[in-house]
C-alpha cells in the first residue's frame, strides 16, 4: 500500500480530499525539482513502469514518460497502433502478457469507459488511469486542480467554470469530482444537448449563457470542441459554436476582468479560443503542461512508496 | 514505546556547542566567499540556520545558505518514507566550485549524508563537501565522516538520539531515548 488511501489511481470520484490535498503538495516539491539544473531524482530506481496507451495521445503520453524517467523508474511504451491487438488479440491477453514480465506500475489509456477498473482484476501491478473513454482522466483534473493552486493559493471557494462538449470529456468529469471534492464552485457552460441530463446531481451549477458565466467565474477551463464529433450532428457549425460559446477576444474585452484561462488540450485556435487569448497574459496553459509532469511524477511517487513510518 | 532516558545536553550547552562549531568552520575555511552553509530538513535546517548567523557576526561576512530535502534521494525509499511531509530543497544559487558545509542534527548510518551528497550534484559540481553534525551516534554502514562534530555519543542499536530545536519542538535539547520490549 502506498501513501495514499487507494492502492490503484483510477479516478477522482472516490479519491478523498486528503490524498487529493497530498498529490498537489508533492507535486510543487517536484515542481521545484524541475527547476534544477539536474531534473532528475532517484526516487523510482529498479521500477519498472509500462505506458499501455490503446488510444492516441501525444501530451499525456509525453508527459507520463517524462515524470516516470526523471523518477529514475525504467519505462516500456506500447502503442495500440503497432500492437498484437492488430492480430486479434485481447485486451485480458495482452495485458496478461505484461504482467507475466513483472511490471511494478501500469498507466494505461482505453477508449472504452471502465476498462481500467476491469484491468486491476488482471494484474497486481498498481494501475493509473490515463483516460478511459468519456469516463475519467484523473491525472489530467490534478494538474489542472494544481494550476489553479499555484495561482490562488487554494481550491476551495474559487468559482472555475468548464466551458464546452461536457457529454463527451473526462477532463470535465474527473475535474467536476475533484473541484466538488475539495470545495471549489463548479458551473457547466455549454450547449444545451452536450450537458448530461442529470448532472447537477453531482453538486454543480449549469448555465447556457457564456457572458454570465464569465462574469461569475474566477477561472475558465475551456474544453476542446472535437471535430471529429462534428460530422454526426452533435454541432451544427464551428461559427455557430464559436459565436454563442467561443472565448473570444471581444467577448473578454467586454467584461474588463480578471480571469484565468485553461485549455487541457489539443487547442482548436479559433473555435472554442482565440489564439490571442490563449497566448495572453491570462492564460496559464502552458503552466498546466509543467505541472502535469510534476504532478504525475507526484501520484507515481505517492502510489509506489511504501508509507509506513519509520525512523531515520 | 520509547522512553526518555537522559537529557544529553540542554540549552545553553547547545548554544555553546554551536558556536564551537561555527568557529571550527571559519578556522577550515579561510575564504567563506566561497562557502556555502546547506542544512539538511528538518532539525539540520534550523542548526544551519543558527550557524549561519553566528558565522555572520563572528565575520562580518555575508554567507551563502540552503536547505535540502533528501526524501526522494533515500534508498530505503521502499521501506520508509523518509520524511512524511516532503518539502521542497531550496538552494537558489550554482554550487559550481563552492565548498559545501553539510549540516544536521544527528550522524548514524550515514545514508541521510549519502543521499544529500547526491542530491548536491543535482544543483552543479561543488569544489568540495564538508560535513558538520550536531552530534555522532556511531553505528555507520557507509564510509562517511563527520569534519566538525558538537559531542561524540557511542550509543546501543536500542537507543535514538533525539535533536529538539525550538523551532519546532520548543525546546533546546539533546535525548537520549530508548525503546521499550515489544519494538
Amino acid at each position: 500500500m502506498g501513501s495514499l488511501s487507494r492502492k490503484h489511481f483510477l479516478g477522482l470520484k472516490e479519491t478523498p480530499a486528503d490524498d487529493i490535498k497530498k498529490i498537489i503538495d508533492t507535486g510543487f516539491m517536484f515542481r521545484e525539482v524541475l527547476d534544477r539544473p539536474v531534473k532528475k531524482v532517484p526516487s523510482l530506481t529498479g521500477m519498472n513502469i509500462v505506458n499501455l496507451f490503446f488510444e492516441n495521445s501525444t501530451r499525456t503520453r509525453m508527459s507520463f514518460e517524462l515524470a516516470e524517467k526523471r523518477l529514475s523508474a525504467d519505462v516500456i511504451n506500447f502503442s495500440a497502433s503497432s500492437s498484437s491487438l492488430k492480430k486479434g488479440e485481447t485486451l485480458k491477453d495482452t495485458v496478461q502478457n505484461i504482467h507475466a514480465m513483472k511490471m511494478d506500475a501500469v498507466v494505461m489509456r482505453h477508449s472504452a469507459p471502465g476498462s481500467i477498473l476491469q484491468l486491476t482484476k488482471f494484474v497486481d501491478a498498481i494501475v493509473i488511469n490515463a483516460g478511459d473513454g468519456t469516463h475519467e482522466h484523473p491525472t489530467q483534473a490534478m494538474l489542472d486542480m494544481m494550476s489553479i493552486h499555484e495561482k490562488f493559493g487554494k481550491l476551495k471557494g474559487i468559482k472555475v467554470a468548464i466551458v464546452g462538449d461536457i457529454c463527451h470529456s473526462r477532463v470535465a468529469l474527473s475535474n467536476i469530482y475533484g473541484l466538488i471534492t475539495m470545495g471549489a464552485e463548479v458551473t457547466l457552460c455549454g450547449p444545451p444537448h452536450l450537458l448530461p441530463v442529470g448532472i447537477e446531481e453531482l453538486g454543480v451549477n449549469i448555465s447556457y449563457n457564456i457572458d454570465e458565466v464569465i462574469e461569475w467565474a474566477d477561472v475558465l477551463n475551456i474544453l476542446r470542441i472535437q471535430r471529429e464529433r462534428m460530422g454526426i450532428g452533435i454541432i451544427p457549425s464551428v461559427r455557430e459554436y464559436r459565436s454563442s460559446f467561443g472565448i473570444t477576444q471581444e467577448r473578454i474585452n467586454q467584461h474588463q476582468k480578471e480571469i484565468v484561462i485553461m485549455h487541457p488540450g489539443p487547442m482548436n485556435r479559433g473555435v472554442e479560443i482565440d489564439s490571442t487569448i490563449a497566448d495572453g497574459e491570462q492564460a496559464i496553459i502552458l503552466d498546466q503542461v509543467l505541472n502535469g509532469v510534476a504532478v504525475r511524477m507526484s501520484i507515481l511517487y505517492l502510489l509506489l512508496s511504501q508509507g509506513e513510518e519509520k525512523e531515520a | 514505546m520509547k522512553l526518555i532516558k537522559s537529557k544529553l545536553m540542554e540549552e545553553s550547552h547547545m548554544k555553546r556547542t554551536l558556536i564551537r562549531l561555527s568557529h571550527e568552520i571559519i578556522e577550515n575555511n579561510p575564504d567563506l566567499e566561497n562557502v556555502a552553509l546547506i542544512g539538511i530538513r528538518t532539525r539540520g535546517e534550523f542548526l544551519a540556520k543558527r550557524i549561519r548567523s553566528l558565522i555572520e557576526d563572528i565575520s562580518k561576512e555575508k554567507m551563502k545558505y540552503g536547505t535540502l530535502d533528501v526524501t526522494f534521494y533515500r534508498d530505503d525509499f521502499k521501506t520508509n518514507l523518509g520524511s512524511p511531509q516532503v518539502q521542497s530543497s531550496e538552494v537558489l544559487f550554482s554550487l559550481d566550485d563552492i565548498n559545501v558545509i553539510l549540516i544536521d542534527d544527528v550522524l548514524y548510518t550515514g545514508r541521510t549524508i549519502r543521499a544529500a551528497m547526491d542530491e548536491l550534484f543535482s544543483f552543479g559540481r561543488p569544489a568540495s563537501i564538508q560535513l558538520c553534525v550536531l552530534v555522532d551516534r556511531g553505528h555507520r554502514e557507509l564510509p562517511v565522516k563527520a569534519d566538525f562534530i558538537g559531542k561524540n555519543y557511542p550509543t546501543s542499536l536500542r537507543e535514538h538520539i533525539h535533536v529538539h530545536v525550538n523551532e519546532v519542538d520548543n525546546e533546546d535539547a539533546v535525548l537520549l531515548m530508548e525503546y521499550g520490549e515489544d519494538e
